[in-house]
């Protein structure tokens, strides 16, 4: 954590949380629990000041207050400023990700030109793709008897699957990978590095988008360029917007669901060997592991004061949607910090809920699905390397980044 | 048993169709309906009712007897 050595320690959360604070990071239930028992909307003035609720059905009327809690800032660090790369002159000083970033009425225009590329019919047809991915992957380390399960596995497949998805070279992975920890892991607490990786992923975009205007493809970025946003044709600043947005919104949250799911099966032996025994149990499990592990807590910014459970946001404040908080709430999910793989009842909010529901929602469990069950198959057995620590960053997006695993060499 | 979706309630998170395909369709966008008239075969009914504990927007509607 860049800016983490200097900060004093939180003595009480529910004033003075710190989203960024090490065991937030790496075990935040226990916190929540506390919170959701004694002061369910906490606040911070750190970062720039947040509201963050814990409760199941706070966090889900809040999500749905739309535009009172508006999308404009998702990300709750204080915004850095866009410039152009010639001139030196600020363009935008939030960010521009549609329809993440976009409120009614420009939102849904924006979320209908990418949904049908995610629906699921769409969606089964880069599962063949993916099943060969995780199988090359695996290949590269299954003879070695270890591997980095976050470095090797979970973070290799979500970007190569959004440029097979986007229509860019798949040898892009590693600047992707490093362009969203830039934005949002080490760029979260350091906004040059910020700024400066915001510019380069806009460079990349725009040239991009500038070569399918000359010469149209069949990928992704041709179709959206083609298509409409209520009837007016999509300019080249909205299709690099919507470029930005799949790698924004489609990479570090799916490798950190993907990793925290192989962190839980790494540690939960009786839970992989039922998975291995039981493989229809998958997509269950899979949304149980979401629950338990979600990924993502989102950022809204109150245009008005918003009453919520007796608490009021003022104006110009911002509020972080605490989706894997609610999703550990006793009043919803009973023994909620126990992942159970058949759990029949699960209406978990890891994508969020209201008009905002993450539209690569089934690109996500897609890849997950895929990415266990080929792991599984070729892996069955594996543990913990103890030698070597397990790392987690935390903020907006949870997850494993050191995933050290061990397990006997297999073909 | 029948089975319906409220569309100003469906954010087309697809839980009920990947759970119950025999049950749902989803249009290009994902946004769910009942598949035909809405009404669950016997042997479906306990799969409806799983669709709609899992759905976060509480967008399917079970609707028993008749």
């Amino acid at each position: 954590m860049a800016a983490g050595d200097s900060r004093p320690p939180v003595e009480d959360w529910a004033t003075d949380y710190d989203i960024f604070d090490p065991a937030y990071c790496s075990d935040p239930g226990p916190i929540w629990a506390d919170l959701r028992a004694r002061c369910p909307i906490a606040h911070t003035e750190r970062w720039g000041g947040s509201w963050l609720p814990t409760r199941y059905d706070d966090v889900a009327e809040m999500a749905r207050l739309v535009p009172a809690l508006s999308n404009q800032l998702p990300i709750v660090v204080p915004p850095v400023p866009f410039h152009d790369p010639e001139t030196g002159e600020v363009l935008r000083t939030r960010p521009h990700i549609p329809p993440i970033s976009s409120d009614p009425p420009f939102h849904g225009p924006a979320r209908r030109l990418i949904l049908p590329a995610f629906a699921p019919p769409a969606v089964a047809a880069h599962e063949p793709f993916t099943r060969e991915l995780a199988h090359r992957l695996i290949d590269g380390f299954a003879g070695k008897g270890g591997c980095d399960g976050a470095v090797e596995y979970a973070q290799q497949i979500p970007p190569r699957v959004i440029a097979h998805l986007l229509g860019v070279d798949e040898d892009r992975a590693d600047d992707f990978i490093a362009w969203v920890r830039g934005i949002l892991e080490f760029g979260a607490t350091d906004p040059e590095l910020r700024m400066a990786t915001a510019q380069k992923i806009f460079a990349f975009w725009g040239e991009e988008v500038r070569k399918r205007r000359a010469q149209p493809r069949d990928d992704f970025i041709s179709v959206i360029m083609e298509g409409d946003l209520d009837g007016e044709p999509v300019d080249d600043d909205h299709a690099v917007a919507t470029c930005n947005l799949l790698l924004i919104a489609g990479i570090d949250t799916t490798w950190s669901s993907i990793g925290s799911a192989l962190w839980h099966l790494a540690t939960h032996p009786a839970d992989r060997r039922r998975l291995v025994a039981e493989p229809a149990l998958l997509p269950t499990a899979v949304e149980e592991l979401l629950r338990v592990y979600s990924p993502v807590t989102m950022g809204r910014l109150a245009t008005e004061d918003v009453t919520v459970n007796g608490v009021t946001v003022p104006a110009g404040d911002r509020v972080l949607m605490n989706f894997p908080s609610a999703n550990r709430d006793p009043a919803h999910f009973p023994d909620p910090d126990t992942v159970v793989i058949d759990r029949e009842h699960n209406r978990h909010v890891a994508f969020g809920v209201g008009i905002h529901r993450c539209a690569g929602s089934n690109l996500a469990r897609m890849e997950m699905q895929v990415a266990l069950s080929v792991f599984l198959g070729r892996i069955p057995e594996f543990h913990l390397d103890d030698n070597v620590p397990v790392t987690w960053a935390g903020g907006q997006v949870r997850g494993p980044r050191t995933l050290p695993l061990t397990f006997s060499p297999a073909p | 048993m029948k089975v319906r979706v409220d569309p100003d309630r469906c954010q087309g998170h697809n839980r009920c169709y990947s759970l119950a395909p025999e049950l749902f369709d989803v249009d290009d966008y994902g946004y769910a309906t009942a598949a035909g008239d809405g009404v669950v075969p016997p042997e479906l009914e306990a799969k409806a009712k799983l669709a709609a504990a899992n759905c976060p927007e509480f967008a399917v509607i079970i609707e028993d007897g008749g």
